[in-house]
């Protein structure tokens, strides 16, 4: 995974609230056994519905940031939804909540899940569609313009360690087999039957 | 800890914790891990790449669903037809060699026992009480409705959950659904979660796990309980939980990955101490009366877009709220409504009976009750039974079920995800409306310009008799 620290550059003004995967990347891009390519496939009906919408124009074209709205990414758990985004190039998206799912499934592709309040997405949505860069800083943990804008985020500790390690979680995951171990041999031993499974 | 009193969503975490870390996270410990073809091939080539194993092949159980066509797999000799559109045979032959390459129990696109993932796992006894159950699919949550910790996961972490048996999470909030009094005559566990999503919105649960409690969840099958916590996703919570009691247990007694013997003894005896001490507490709590319910459909593009079937299309500034007055005339422009119709007058030319969500034996009984002895009406162009299972495919066939969708106009079908979610050849063309019994309305979601309204089975089949949404409750 690519390390993530700073994040400069033009935001896609999006903006709209709820939007599920499945508007992110349709159930038809899903037959890929691959996670390259999706971005293609991104926002299409979108892209299909309105000739003017903010994926296409011209003056956001390259952005590394997308403003989204409220409960962004809810429905369907595709990491297709994260694989396409990042495939489009983007790096950090900046909206008021995200479903869970599509939250994680950004951090394990490198991609920034910047939580902000709604009255700070406005401004940076006007920021965003007069083209003005727009600046992130995951180790500072701000968003920044180049008006006197500044605003912090939260972000879990451990998200922050990967995203800016650009650690592999299985592998540090890994690395806690013998815990892993004790847990499976008390657990046979109190409850086999759950560790029966198929073979039961 | 001992003392303090939990929650039962409290009760199965703490249950996992192999270790917490300093930053707050936990590795939690997965009991079931469900795999179809769709979310896997990208989990098991990073398994290869990295030469990594499966910890435990024998917690993870893979069966296609998703992509698989739902007309006939074999001929009449027995040998497979194709299916026709290569990236979707590519995707499953990935599964049926990734299945065996790792150890892991495949159930094959032709076996009886093959269906839906959610509705194999707890047919199976595979899914139980208490286990912690993660599938590459969101609506995992539906095995809450056994009492199991169940959720979707993104392929990242299917890849996770395969090598190391684990996730690292970070706990949820509790969250309470009370219902209070009986459901009327007619209104069903699908019209109850509708009407529950409508209330508390597509976003009122993330960051929680929903407890349904409540004597309506207590008198339900085991059935209706899965249709309940399946659509908790719909809510954005995390997993949809139902206490597990007697109902449950009868359910699971010797079906064919459940103990047996004293292990049978063992897991009911602990299965018993799953549900919400008195005085644990809850980060949410929302109250619902049963009796203001009616059967409920959706209007928009939003699972929280619902009305009942006695209401009218909203005009979108009815919502207080901006966005959602924008994001209803969107909806509405999609949708192809007017504000102020009745809901009961919106003709539909498509009728789905199936998905995960409302695809088990009960609810083919439950529309074929409707639809015994009437047909559906002329303008009803494609009407379609998708049974979540081969098991609940040959179960409705022994009780005549599929002679009466047959009889009714509806095709019989194999089982799978079918038109729920507009991957597979079954699709919902576009600019035409589809009473459907699954769970997302999204756009596009049965196909590209799609109008899904989301209904109860019952509703479903009097939609199809009447060629317009209705109250089943008339017929």
């Amino acid at each position: 995974m690519k390390p993530l620290s700073t994040v400069s550059g033009k935001a896609i003004p999006f903006g709209a609230k709820n939007i599920d995967t499945d508007i992110i990347i349709a159930a038809e891009w899903l037959k890929t056994i691959t996670r390259e390519g999706l971005g293609k496939g991104a926002f299409q009906s979108i892209r299909a519905s309105d000739p003017d919408n903010v994926f296409d124009d011209p003056a956001y074209a390259g952005s590394p940031i997308l403003i989204a709205g409220d409960n962004f990414g809810c429905g369907s758990s595709r990491e297709h939804a994260a694989w396409a985004i990042g495939d489009m190039g983007i790096r950090v998206v900046i909206a008021p909540s995200y479903s869970d799912i599509f939250s994680g499934n950004a951090v394990k592709n490198g991609i920034l899940p910047v939580v902000l309040p709604q009255s700070a997405i406005d401004r940076l949505m006007e920021v965003a569609r007069e083209g003005d860069p727009i600046h992130v800083d995951l180790e500072a943990q701000t968003v920044t313009t180049e008006f006197q804008d500044r605003f912090a985020f939260e972000i879990d500790s451990f998200r922050k360690h990967c995203l800016l390690n650009g650690l592999d979680e299985v592998a540090l995951t890994m690395e806690r087999d013998q815990a892993i171990g004790a847990y499976e041999t008390r657990r046979t031993t109190d409850q086999s039957w759950i560790m029966r499974g198929t073979a039961a | 800890m001992a003392n303090k009193p939990r929650t039962l969503y409290e009760k199965i975490w703490d249950a996992h914790v192999v270790e917490t870390r300093d930053d707050g996270t936990s590795l939690i410990y997965i009991d079931r891990h469900l795999v179809h073809e769709v979310t896997s091939p990208q989990a098991f080539d990073a398994l290869r790449i990295s030469g990594r194993k499966v910890r435990r092949p024998e917690l993870t159980l893979a069966v296609p669903d998703h992509n698989l066509p739902t007309t006939a797999r074999r001929d009449a000799k027995g040998a497979r037809v194709p299916i026709a559109d290569p990236q979707s045979a590519a995707q499953l032959e990935a599964l049926e060699r990734n299945a065996p390459d790792f150890g892991i129990r495949y159930i094959g696109d032709a076996d009886d026992e093959q269906g839906i993932v959610h509705v194999v796992g707890p047919e199976q006894g595979f899914s139980l009480p208490g286990t912690t159950i993660v599938c590459g699919d969101s609506h995992t949550a539906s095995h809450g409705g056994l009492g199991a910790l169940a959720f979707g996961i993104g392929t990242s972490e299917v890849e996770h959950v395969l090598a190391t048996q684990t996730l690292l999470l970070q706990q949820s909030k509790s969250m309470e659904v009370r219902v209070e009094g009986d459901l009327p005559p007619g209104v069903t566990a699908k019209d109850l979660i509708l009407h529950i999503i409508g209330v508390i919105g597509a976003a009122g649960g993330t960051g929680h796990v929903i407890e349904y409690r409540g004597q309506v969840f207590e008198d339900m099958s085991v059935e209706q309980r899965l249709t309940v916590c399946n659509m908790s996703i719909e809510a954005g919570a995390r997993a949809g939980l139902i206490a597990p009691d007697e109902t449950v247990f009868r359910y699971l007694k010797g079906r064919p990955m459940a103990p047996k013997g004293a292990d049978w003894d063992d897991a009911v005896a602990y299965w018993k101490t799953l549900h919400s001490d008195v005085g644990a507490v809850f980060a949410k709590s929302v109250v619902i009366n049963a009796a203001d319910i009616a059967p409920t459909v959706s209007w928009g593009t939003s699972p929280e877009d619902v009305v009942p079937i006695s209401g009218s299309v909203p005009a979108p500034e009815s919502f207080p709220d901006e966005s959602k007055q924008a994001a209803a005339k969107k909806s509405l422009d999609y949708m192809g409504l007017t504000p102020g119709t009745p809901v009961a007058e919106i003709p539909i030319e498509n009728i789905f009976i199936g998905s995960c969500t409302n695809s088990r034996i009960e609810d083919l009984r439950a529309a074929s009750k409707v639809l015994e002895g009437r047909s559906k009406a002329d303008n009803v162009r494609w009407a379609i039974v998708v049974p979540g299972s081969g098991l609940v495919k040959r179960q409705a066939e022994e009780e005549g079920l599929d002679k009466i969708f047959t009889d009714a106009g509806f095709e019989w079908r194999e089982p799978g995800c079918s038109a729920c979610l507009g991957m597979n050849p079954d699709k919902v063309p576009a600019g035409e409306r589809c009473a459907s019994t699954s769970n997302r309305n999204f756009v596009g979601r049965q196909g590209p310009g799609a109008r899904t309204h989301l209904v109860s089975p019952a509703m479903a089949a009097a939609a199809a008799v009447k060629g317009r949404l209705t109250d089943v409750r008339e017929l």
